[in-house]
């Protein structure tokens, strides 16, 4: 059981949402006499003002900001963030929501669910909390009526249902009499459930957290006597123990933990989600604050470009794409620009407005965003720390939005590595990637080489990447069984992407003799908005053989060569290129000539 | 049964505590620990030599000396300074009324309490800090609740309630604008009953003050003073020698301190957790100005 449960309130003054938490704390006993004493009125005492805290709430009758309360039962610990619940405190709500395990709303049970209570559970799930708690209040004024409870409860839970929040629990109470807060109400007694007390104090939230996906955000790097060195920071999630083999990113080397300390020195053998800690590793490495610990096989993503749900929390300014940004992310600090605003939320209908070109305070939208230098994040359900980052304005300092990565599919482009944050379309020339195909000596090489040619005397960038020169470096550890041509291929698209991206003509000739492989290489272009023509060189085996430059078609004849393309290995021929040529049936300049024409509008 | 890989409440809070402090270490230039001999810096000061164990605390303490001291406040001091290898300055209310900029006020119930606000912001200033730790829970006063672990102070040191910055998940956001600090809570979560746990779970050293000794007290404004050299009975007052501890300790002149019998921090917990009076109400005549007493002290700059 967790030792301690922290939950965020939300609901109006006229819902009775502090008078409910008045009652918890005094009930529970959290209320010492000189705090009641302040608060006694005729009637009894004035449950409300026990939370309202600031003068200005007090003076306008209202809760203004996010207050946190304390109390304790045998059973558990609790710590609530208490938050108004009006629409302008849409951003109070996300606030105290970040941190809870639970959240707590309340109706009138005379006016049911109002677009209040919709947005308060919107939140909850959006900020991906498991459980939620609806408190129907004031039964008291409906005559303690079942029926009115269970019509209230079910307009709820159909709402409910269209969010994404794993457990829902609906309680009858008047918190004004205290029935079914601490104490099971008599006057319901057709409510079978938990008092409220019963249920904050029971509910399971140990299996809520993230125990599979090893995160450890480097915060500071502690230097002792003696040339001592540890890595301190807080566990994101997943679990770390002594003589683990971790990943340090962005360096990407692996190393072993030699030693686990809590504060104080104290000797871990294992470490778990939000433990403070500090590591030390073995060998010299340089880490610091920003980087990221993790499993070898189990990594964040890596990249420049994500898009998020975010709160805007300010009054000072909209966000507008284009903008710049602080970011904040895990312990890392990033210039940001946002790209793109996808829509804006109503949180009342769910409608998106995607002709929303702008969000003010307590908005929420979706945006894309690009950072200035890679993040190591993860989709911010899976995990809230690594999937959550704040924007902070560069010129006064404030927060001014909360964001949640988001775990829809992104395209390829989004989540990958771009060599600067100039973009294509801000680059003095366009790039792409040729690619050519077909069996050896088919005629690759001379073609290729001639439409470097070409392409060079127009004054395009061009790089040739040529199969049998990248054998002697990028793939010089691969040989030619199926999966190492494969995995040729992968590399080969990979660089000729980059190039592509960076504004040249790649030209490949290699025979990459699989289909699937050379459909990945095309989507890898595509899916980055980048051009690419596959150009079949159809030569007939025979024609090929006879030519056979270096005679290695001989030598696969005379079993020299094993897993010889057209001879002991297949070529699976392109079922729709952008081109096919017919070598045997032109020259070189003609052919490169075609490819041009082609390319041309590139 | 598979382990559960759950943090005890305790567990839970020390590190929470101590992400906040390696935080503002990690990412502000010029810390400083506001350190007072009382429980809550004293709880402050152990999790930070634990925060950066086995190098030294990072950052200097500070204390706001008064001048109007419990004498075994300022040996445990210095003691604490010695056995932590800390560094300590001192920055006195004296000076500024020496200095004019501050006027004491007069008579038997006069206090430098307030006047610690100036010393503070001078120092704050004179050393060019832009973060400083304070022992402050929000478990103490109602505007407290409400104030974040990071609480941006603008360059007259002052507190803003309605401008707070949201502060969201762990992210603690500490930019500022030159001439602006970062106030720093790490204890924001805890309670009064937990800083007393930790204290006997994890034996931490506290003023003998804090635990029942004999003295010579006397009854005012329904709170028990120690008569001292700031604090002498008014016509009608009468001294007694009673069994008293003292729950926080401030300024002599205003510290009330309790009936006890309670020696050992155990003891002190079996009596916190029967008390019906919350810590300041009972025994800081400072916080009894009014209900917004508080507010309006912290937005001054106050602690």
């Amino acid at each position: 059981m967790a030792p301690l449960l922290r939950l965020a309130t939300a609901g109006s003054v006229d819902d009775g949402k502090s008078t409910l938490i008045g009652r918890l704390l005094l009930d529970s006993k959290a209320i010492l006499e000189d705090q009641l004493a302040s608060i006694e009125q005729p009637v009894g005492p004035d449950l409300a003002a026990l939370t309202d805290g600031l003068r200005a709430e007090r003076e306008q009758g209202i809760t203004i900001d996010v207050a946190y309360r304390y109390f304790a039962t045998p059973k558990r610990k609790f710590i609530i963030a208490d938050t108004p619940g009006h629409v302008q405190y849409t951003r109070n709500m996300v606030t105290g929501t970040s941190t809870a395990d639970l959240v707590l709303t309340l109706v009138d049970a005379r006016y049911g669910v109002l677009a209040q209570s919709r947005r308060h559970a919107l939140i909850a799930s959006l900020l991906g909390v498991s459980h939620l708690v609806l408190c129907v209040n004031k039964m008291d004024l409906v005559g303690w009526s079942r029926e009115r409870f269970e019509e209230v409860r079910d307009e709820f839970l159909r709402m409910a249902a269209r969010l994404e929040i794993p457990e829902t629990t609906v309680i009858p109470l008047s918190a004004l009499r205290g029935d079914n807060i601490v104490h099971r109400s008599t006057e319901m007694p057709w409510y079978e459930g938990a008092p409220l007390l019963q249920h904050l104090e029971e509910v399971p939230i140990t299996t809520d957290r993230n125990l599979t996906d090893l995160r450890l955000p480097v915060q500071y790097v502690i230097r002792g006597a003696n040339g001592y060195r540890s890595y301190a920071g807080t566990m994101a999630s997943g679990v770390l123990r002594r003589g683990d083999e971790v990943t340090v990113l962005p360096s990407g080397l692996t190393t072993t933990v030699e030693a686990l300390h809590g504060p104080g020195g104290t000797d871990l053998n294992v470490a778990f989600p939000s433990q403070a800690v500090a590591v030390r590793l073995t060998g010299e490495l340089d880490i610091g604050r920003g980087d990221l610990l993790c499993q070898p096989d189990n990594r964040p993503t890596t990249g420049h470009d994500f898009d998020a749900v975010i709160c805007w929390l300010t009054d000072a300014g909209d966000l507008t794409p284009g903008a710049h940004y602080r970011l904040r992310h895990t312990t890392r600090s990033v210039r940001a620009k946002v790209r793109a605003l996808d829509y804006r939320l109503d949180t009342d209908t769910l409608h998106r407005d995607v002709s929303a070109t702008a969000l003010s305070l307590n908005d929420i939208g979706r945006i894309s965003i690009q950072t200035h230098q890679p993040l190591n994040f993860d989709a911010y359900r899976r995990n809230r720390d690594t999937g959550s980052f704040i924007l902070v304005d560069e010129a006064t300092g404030s927060t001014v939005a909360a964001g949640m990565i988001d775990d829809k599919p992104l395209p390829a482009s989004n989540i990958r590595w771009h060599s600067s944050a100039v973009t294509r379309g801000g680059r003095t020339s366009t790039g792409g990637t040729v690619w050519l195909t077909g069996l050896s000596a088919s005629g690759k090489s001379t073609i290729a080489t001639e439409l470097e040619h070409r392409l060079v005397a127009e004054g395009r960038a061009v790089y040739l990447l040529d199969g049998d020169n990248l054998r002697h470096g990028l793939s010089a550890d691969l040989g030619f069984s199926a999966a190492d041509r494969t995995e040729n291929v992968r590399r080969v698209a990979e660089v000729a992407r980059l190039f592509a991206d960076a504004g040249i003509v790649a030209i490949v000739s290699l025979i990459s003799p699989y289909r699937t492989d050379r459909d990945r290489a095309r989507h890898l272009h595509e899916a980055d908005g980048l051009s690419f023509a596959e150009v079949y060189l159809d030569a007939p085996l025979r024609v090929c053989e006879q030519r056979d430059p270096k005679g290695l078609y001989a030598r696969a004849r005379a079993r020299e060569l094993v897993e010889f393309t057209g001879i002991d290995a297949p070529y699976e021929p392109p079922t729709d290129p952008e081109l096919t040529l017919h070598p045997h049936r032109a020259t070189p300049v003609e052919l490169a000539e075609q490819i041009v024409t082609l390319i041309g509008q590139w | 049964m598979p382990p559960t890989h759950e943090l005890s409440y305790l567990q839970r809070l020390e590190s929470e505590s101590v992400h906040i402090l390696r935080e503002v270490v990690a990412s502000l230039e010029r810390p400083a620990l506001l350190f007072s001999g009382g429980k809550d810096s004293m709880v402050l000061l152990y999790l930070a030599a634990r925060a950066f164990w086995p190098a030294p605390i990072p950052f200097p303490l500070l204390h706001i000396d008064t001048g109007h001291n419990f004498n075994e406040v300022i040996a445990f001091r210095d003691r604490m300074v010695e056995r932590f290898e800390a560094r300590l300055l001192v920055a006195r209310v004296q000076d500024d009324i020496d200095a004019g900029r501050v006027l004491e006020e007069t008579g038997p119930r006069a206090t430098r309490n307030r006047l610690q606000t100036v010393t503070l912001l001078r120092a704050i200033s004179e050393h060019r800090f832009d973060a400083v730790f304070g022992g402050a829970r929000r478990d103490e006063e109602k505007s407290r609740a409400k104030e974040r672990v990071f609480s941006v102070r603008d360059q007259y040191g002052q507190w803003d309630p309605k401008a707070q910055r949201p502060e969201l998940w762990r992210q603690y956001n500490g930019h500022h604008r030159p001439g602006e600090h970062i106030r720093v809570f790490p204890l924001s979560n805890w309670t009064e009953l937990d800083i007393w746990q930790y204290i006997a779970e994890q034996d931490v050293e506290l003023p003998s003050l804090y635990y029942a000794h004999r003295r010579s007290v006397l009854a005012r404004d329904g709170m028990l003073l120690a008569e001292n050299t700031f604090v002498q009975p008014l016509p009608g007052e009468e001294t007694i020698i009673e069994s008293v501890r003292f729950r926080t300790i401030g300024d002599a002149t205003c510290t009330g301190c309790v009936e006890s019998s309670a020696k050992t921090p155990d003891e002190v917990l079996a009596e916190v957790a029967a008390s019906t009076i919350t810590e300041r109400g009972a025994t800081r005549a400072d916080d009894r100005i009014s209900a917004a007493g508080m507010e309006d002290r912290k937005r001054e700059g106050y602690f």
